[in-house]
């Protein structure tokens, strides 16, 4: 199989770009894909720490692309499972230190011993989020439901098709996904918050997956686990959903009702 | 404000109105999403020289970067119905004067009378 390279990018910030990217890498790799995460937020490096592995950091990213270190010395294998691998990008180097070319070389690399290569893009549509796009096989667009993510989220959706370089060079389309996160089933019913189907006919790009709001993604990143490892969460169990679909299975939408209440789960405070 | 309306103020659907606002900024922008950054100027260049010579809004006069195959199309489009041709008197759509003096160029703002800004 062809390594595939998949970007997540959203446009806005803070809508959950890194936790996606940390759950979708492990995810593949739970499924048996050799898999590699990357940061490309230059400068604001938090895929380490979602990850779990911000003490293993020796080269980075710019290490590499600078021929400072070899990919083996950058890469961090992830303790929890065989087939997933971190690589962090540089703290303190200017995000410009992102050449194209570099990354490409790097990227090319990287292909020749994994399966999919998971970009987690910085905010913005600068150059280290257009880099991150750049080479793309698939995207996937981390959405909130919610007026201005919705709009970032289609000004991306417009930069995948002109800039990147499938685009630039006639190839089939960069592969969009929608992927809806911080969704809250009791707000939609309420009226509060814009519905799947709202978002999905705005944006017309298919719907790979639903994350609904959980208290446990903060509890995840609080301990650097990616939220799939927690068999007790439904935003991991969404996720690990949302894989399969990645991968061309079926799956049914599940978490997008309202939970009604128990009594003693709320008594005892876990979701 | 009566005592019941204060205790169950009719909560407004904001997701409907979120939708709808959505819908209508989008459809603008993906229009204008690949236009090069001076059309809006171009436009209004457009506007002054041909409202010099007939009567004509904003909205009549449309100005578009579009692709068909591998040309570049600048597209632009005077809509005429309802406009009425300028007496001659008025600008340079006269005879050939000795020495045409060019237009001034109106700063922002001051259009001619019958040139309602877009």
């Amino acid at each position: 199989m062809a390594a595939k390279v998949i970007v997540l990018t959203s446009g806005k910030g803070g809508v959950g770009k890194t936790t996606s990217a940390a759950a979708v890498a492990a995810g593949l790799a739970l499924r048996g894909h050799r898999t590699v995460v990357i940061d490309f937020d230059v400068g604001l490096r938090n895929l380490d720490l979602i990850m779990g592995c911000e003490r293993r950091v020796v080269f980075d990213f710019i290490n590499v692309i600078n021929g400072d270190a070899k990919l083996n010395q950058a890469l961090i294998k992830d303790k929890r499972n065989d087939s997933l691998y971190v690589f962090p990008t540089s703290q303190t180097r200017d995000k410009d230190a992102l050449k194209r070319d570099g990354v490409e070389r790097v990227l090319d690399e990287l292909k020749e011993t994994f399966d999919y290569i998971v970009c987690d893009s910085p905010a913005g549509i600068e150059h280290g989020a257009i880099t991150a796009l750049y080479f793309a096989d698939e995207a996937i667009i981390v959405t909130n439901p919610e007026v201005s993510s919705v709009r970032d989220s289609d000004r991306i959706i417009g930069i995948l098709a002109s800039k990147s370089r499938r685009a630039e060079n006639n190839m089939d389309p960069v592969a969009i996904h929608l992927l809806l996160t911080r969704y809250s089933p009791e707000r939609v019913e309420r009226g509060e918050m814009l519905a799947i189907d709202d978002v999905k006919e705005i944006l017309s790009i298919p719907l790979l997956g639903v994350i609904p709001e959980s208290p446990s993604v903060l509890r995840a990143s609080n301990t650097g686990t990616p939220v799939v490892f927690d068999p007790q969460s439904p935003a991991g169990q969404a996720y690990l959903d949302a894989v399969a679909r990645l991968l061309g299975e079926e799956r049914e939408m599940r978490f997008l009702k309202p939970e009604r209440r128990n009594f003693f789960r709320s008594l005892f405070g876990r979701a | 404000m009566g005592l019941l309306d204060f205790l169950f103020p009719e909560r407004r659907n904001t997701a409907v109105v979120a939708r709808d606002r959505l819908k209508i900024v989008m459809a603008h922008e993906r229009a204008s999403r690949d236009a090069p950054d001076f059309l809006p100027a171009l436009q209004k260049d457009l506007l002054d020289v041909v409202g010099r010579y007939i009567e004509i809004r904003g909205d009549m006069l449309r100005v578009n970067v579009g692709r068909s195959g591998e040309t570049s199309l600048l597209e632009i489009n005077v809509e005429l119905d309802g406009a009425k041709i300028k007496p001659v008197k008025n600008g340079s759509a006269g005879e050939a004067k000795p020495k045409p003096k060019p237009a001034p160029r109106p700063d922002p703002g001051s259009h001619p009378p019958w040139v309602k800004p877009g």
